[in-house]
């Protein structure tokens, strides 16, 4: 039983987990707007939820950090959940070699934080529904 | 949890935008300082930016690397009855270009602007997730 409720909410855990994870690389790209040779980075949503959904649900060993300073063991190519991270190709370049797009990281970083919330009310619903059949009232 | 790691990335924009209208604002304020602290003329100062990987893989922070020196010439303006003007009568004005200054000021309080948005959004997302289930 326990195992079906994980199992259901597994989907929005992951949708949450990546988007939480795109706009963390899209708040570093608005950081960065400013910073010479910096290459503006996202991730391919739809396909690193694909690769998260097929994986299987068993946890992968991982070290245990005892410093703040250690490493995570995960490449610099990669978010913290094993998602590609890409460069964006810039629609028009600049002097100082950035390819952040100040207005289109701005309309990414909105829409992901409105999808994000999204995924919160999606996930809340599924529970209220889960809830009401548990409670049976 | 990735959401907290905005706050030290557009924590630490804030810092560096921070750290550049503060030369901009000592740039303009000594756009007529003949004479600086070691006697020479004040030289326009500009900062550089470096990224910085945070706590979490993906983020990147950035910090001020560090702070440069202009090296164009002074500008040289005729005024000989001026106390530091030299044999010819010109006296060296610092090097700043107040215009270039004022677009740099737009620019970092804009840069600023932004990433206080980029931090109250992470902390609508937050909050919205605490309220998950209820």
């Amino acid at each position: 039983m326990i195992g079906k409720l994980d199992e259901m909410l597994r989907f929005h855990q992951t949708v949450l987990a990546l988007r939480a994870e795109r706009q963390q690389v899209l708040a570093s790209n608005i950081a960065n707007a400013d910073t010479p040779n910096y290459k503006a980075r996202d991730i391919d949503f739809n396909a690193a939820l694909k690769t998260a959904l097929g994986k299987s649900g068993a946890a992968e060993p991982t070290l245990v950090k005892t410093s703040a300073a250690h490493l995570s063991g995960v490449s610099a190519g990669v978010t913290a959940t094993g998602a590609p991270l890409l460069y964006r190709t810039p629609a028009q370049g600049s002097v100082d070699g950035n390819t952040v797009d100040m207005d289109a990281e701005r309309n990414r970083f909105m829409d992901n934080a409105l999808r994000y919330e999204a995924g919160v009310t999606f996930a809340g619903g599924q529970i209220k529904k889960m809830m009401a059949a548990i409670q049976g009232q | 949890m990735s959401l907290f790691d905005i706050f030290n990335v557009a924590g630490s924009a804030m810092t560096a935008q921070g750290q550049r209208l503060n030369t901009v604002a000592s740039n303009i304020a000594n756009a007529d300082s003949t004479s600086g602290p070691d006697g020479q003329v004040y030289k326009s100062k500009q900062v550089v930016f470096q990224a910085v990987p945070a706590a979490e893989p993906g983020s990147t922070g950035v910090r001020v690397l560090q702070v440069v020196e202009s090296q164009a010439p002074p500008r040289m303006v005729y005024d000989p009855k001026h106390p530091q003007a030299n044999e010819e009568g010109y006296v060296a004005m610092p090097n700043v270009n107040v215009v270039e200054e004022m677009v740099n000021m737009i620019s970092a309080s804009r840069s600023y602007q932004t990433n206080v948005e980029t931090m109250n959004a992470a902390k609508t997302m937050l909050l919205k997730t605490l309220t998950l289930g209820q």
